[in-house]
């Protein structure tokens, strides 16, 4: 309680004040120490942090635990098939994959133009045409891979498919493309290899990952597999497994399921194709885990050592004020007078260190954030140290200082007033 | 206002220990301007920490303004020090990084006064001491007379009962000593206790009573008539 009261008392900070303003190179050079520590610290962390949510923005538009199938040419001859046999994937494997792979939360079968070869079709609008991407699409894609839609506009959905409506959401860099700056393209119409198709919605792009592009059209699956006479086949599925899935296993019994439903050789590692977003995602999420960890674990190993500058140094500096502290002590100063003093100076240091180094880091940090901003192949975005981190910090500053300045304090309340005053 | 009966100290010196204060008896008066004489290792000293509570006796009794001190915690000598006792070193001892009006405010300090009446109270003693021009200045902008005098300044102060020096004119020059003992004697003449301890005997013979010690014990207690330091001046 008296301690506590020391800490209120405006004559104590003038105490310490003066101590440690008129021994300026030592101050300066201890929270150097620490101040390096907190900087590091939040540094490492905070770009750490930043490497996380810049890899959590590549992949914000499609589910974490998601993968893509597609089919290939045989490599393996099998039931009296002959090797290099091309493969289709069809709509009916949809309900054998969902009856056989429990673990499969959606699945969305999907087929386009201009995208794994062929030409992409030719877009027009009164006087202005250019060559778009076009996938026919299920409305349960939108499950796996979020697209968002401007206001006033919509996916497609169950209906166009059941009509085979011809509707269309388009991208953003259609839009600008193919109508005026201040004109609404919902409602309007736009020809695609000829036919006219309504634009329901404007798709707002988002960077990072994949093949999708800024201009590409989603048109309803089924008007698709009537214009291009698609039959059943599908080109490749994108499949979204359940959270707790483990998504290597998913991958491995869809291609299993795959492999009997098309009678391909259970060994043939070539006739399917998949990209496991999953099982990347994974390893990066261990990765930036490990480099979380890392940053931590370095930043407060430093820290800790800065502390311990600071005890170093105020315990020389408790040798070099030995006479000092003897002539407060024959003057009325009592021992725990002197160590409150020695204490709080160490916990002062360092805690204006550690505000200086959070600081100082907060400002790398966003030189770094500002440096990165428009590299957008760059996974890096917004690099900031959760509150909790800084308030662990500074707690684990204080709580260093206070028993970093034990030593210090006890040292010069174990020096004898009579010694402290002999020596010369 | 002191009364010392017999009084031991010796020092443990390696496997061997040094009987510093043999048995040491002696009283001051309030008032009284007391010179304690003896050649080195006599004992002074000693036996000035010992009054000064800067350490302890190992035999003996030692009555302060009618407190006995003994068994004494480090708090609890620091508490009477503070009270009791107001110090002035031969090396001056004052602190370098503060002022000479921190300095002489910093006994105010420990008594927890409030910093406005601790400020204008050292003042008062600055210019006791005349320095108050100088309040501002670091020691190291002082000459030794004025350090010393700072140093006195400040242990007035506290408004002790006893002032102890221990050689206060150690380090000065003759001219400038002779100041300090003119300043000791006029605070001892406002009614203040004052034990000097000194080898230097015209110093000692501007005190009012001269203790010998030779070899820890009193050779001789003998009140001897004043020089006046001004006639030096």
């Amino acid at each position: 309680m008296n301690s506590l009261k020391v800490l209120f008392d405006r004559d104590t900070w003038q105490e310490i004040f003066g101590s440690i303003s008129k021994n300026k190179t030592r101050t300066v050079i201890t929270v150097i120490g620490v101040l390096w520590g907190i900087f590091i610290y939040i540094a490492l962390s905070g770009a750490a942090k930043g490497l996380d949510n810049g890899f959590e923005r590549q992949f914000e538009n499609i589910a974490m635990n998601s993968m893509f199938v597609w089919a290939q040419r045989t490599s393996i001859p099998y039931e009296g098939f002959k090797i290099g046999r091309s493969v289709e994937l069809k709509l009916s494997d949809i309900e054998v994959l969902k009856k056989r792979v429990p673990e499969i939360e959606f699945i969305a079968p999907r087929n386009a133009r201009g995208v794994f070869g062929g030409s992409s079709p030719l877009v027009v609008r009164n006087n202005k045409s250019s060559n778009y991407n076009v996938y026919g699409d299920f409305p349960v894609y939108t499950k796996i891979a979020t697209k968002k839609i401007y206001e006033g506009g919509r996916f497609i959905n169950e209906e166009d498919i059941k009509y085979k409506r011809k509707v269309c959401v388009i991208g953003e860099r259609t839009q600008t493309e193919l109508f005026e700056k201040d004109e609404e393209p919902i409602g309007e119409y736009i020809r695609i290899n000829d036919i006219y198709f309504q634009v329901v919605g404007v798709h707002k792009f988002v960077p990072g990952g994949g093949f999708e592009s800024d201009g590409d059209i989603f048109i309803p699956f089924e008007t698709y597999r009537q214009i291009y006479n698609s039959g059943d086949n599908v080109q490749w599925f994108t499949i979204a497994a359940y959270d707790d899935a483990d998504v290597v296993k998913v991958e491995k019994d869809i291609k299993a399921t795959l492999k009997r439903i098309h009678r391909v050789s259970p060994e043939d590692e070539r006739a399917f194709g998949g990209f496991n977003l999953g099982e990347i995602f994974n390893k990066i999420v261990g990765f930036s885990k490990g480099m979380t960890l890392l940053s931590l674990i370095v930043g407060i190993a430093t820290i800790i050592a800065g502390v311990i500058g600071i005890g170093n140094i105020l315990l020389i500096s408790v040798k070099e004020r030995t006479k000092e502290l003897g002539v407060r002590r024959a003057l009325g100063a009592t021992p725990s007078e002197v160590r409150n003093q020695i204490i709080v100076e160490s916990v002062f240091l360092t805690v204006i260190a550690g505000i200086l180094g959070i600081i100082l880091g907060a400002f790398a940090l966003a030189g770094i954030n500002a440096a990165t901003a428009d590299l957008t192949d760059f996974p890096y975005t917004n690099p900031t140290v959760p509150i909790p981190f800084i308030l662990a910090a500074l707690f684990i500053m204080v709580f260093l200082g206070t028993l970093i300045g034990l030593i210090p304090a006890q040292r010069a309340v174990s020096i004898k007033p009579i010694d402290a005053l002999r020596e010369e | 206002m002191i009364q010392i009966k017999n009084l031991h100290k010796s020092y443990k010196m390696g496997s061997s220990s040094l009987h510093v204060l043999k048995g040491i008896n002696f009283n001051v008066e309030e008032g009284e301007l007391v010179a304690i004489m003896g050649s080195s290792g006599s004992g002074k000293s000693t036996l000035l920490n010992i009054l000064g509570m800067l350490d302890s006796a190992d035999d003996g009794e030692y009555i302060l303004d009618q407190v006995p001190i003994k068994d004494l915690n480090e708090t609890k000598a620091a508490k009477y020090r503070n009270k009791f006792l107001g110090f002035v070193f031969q090396s001056f001892n004052l602190i370098n990084y503060k002022s000479a009006l921190e300095n002489v405010s910093l006994p105010l300090y420990y008594q927890r006064i409030p910093r406005k009446e601790r400020q204008q109270l050292a003042l008062e003693y600055l210019e006791k001491v005349g320095l108050k021009d100088w309040a501002t200045h670091l020691p190291s902008e002082l000459s030794g007379g004025q350090k010393q005098r700072v140093a006195i300044a400040r242990a007035l102060a506290s408004r002790p009962k006893v002032l102890l020096a221990d050689e206060p004119t150690g380090a000065l020059d003759s001219k400038t000593s002779y100041e300090v003992m003119d300043l000791i004697q006029k605070i001892n003449e406002e009614g203040k206790t004052i034990l000097v301890v000194t080898h230097e005997r015209d110093i000692a013979h501007m005190c009012k009573r001269i203790v010998q010690l030779k070899d820890g014990v009193i050779i001789e207690d003998k009140k001897v008539d004043q020089v006046l330091a001004s006639a030096h001046v």
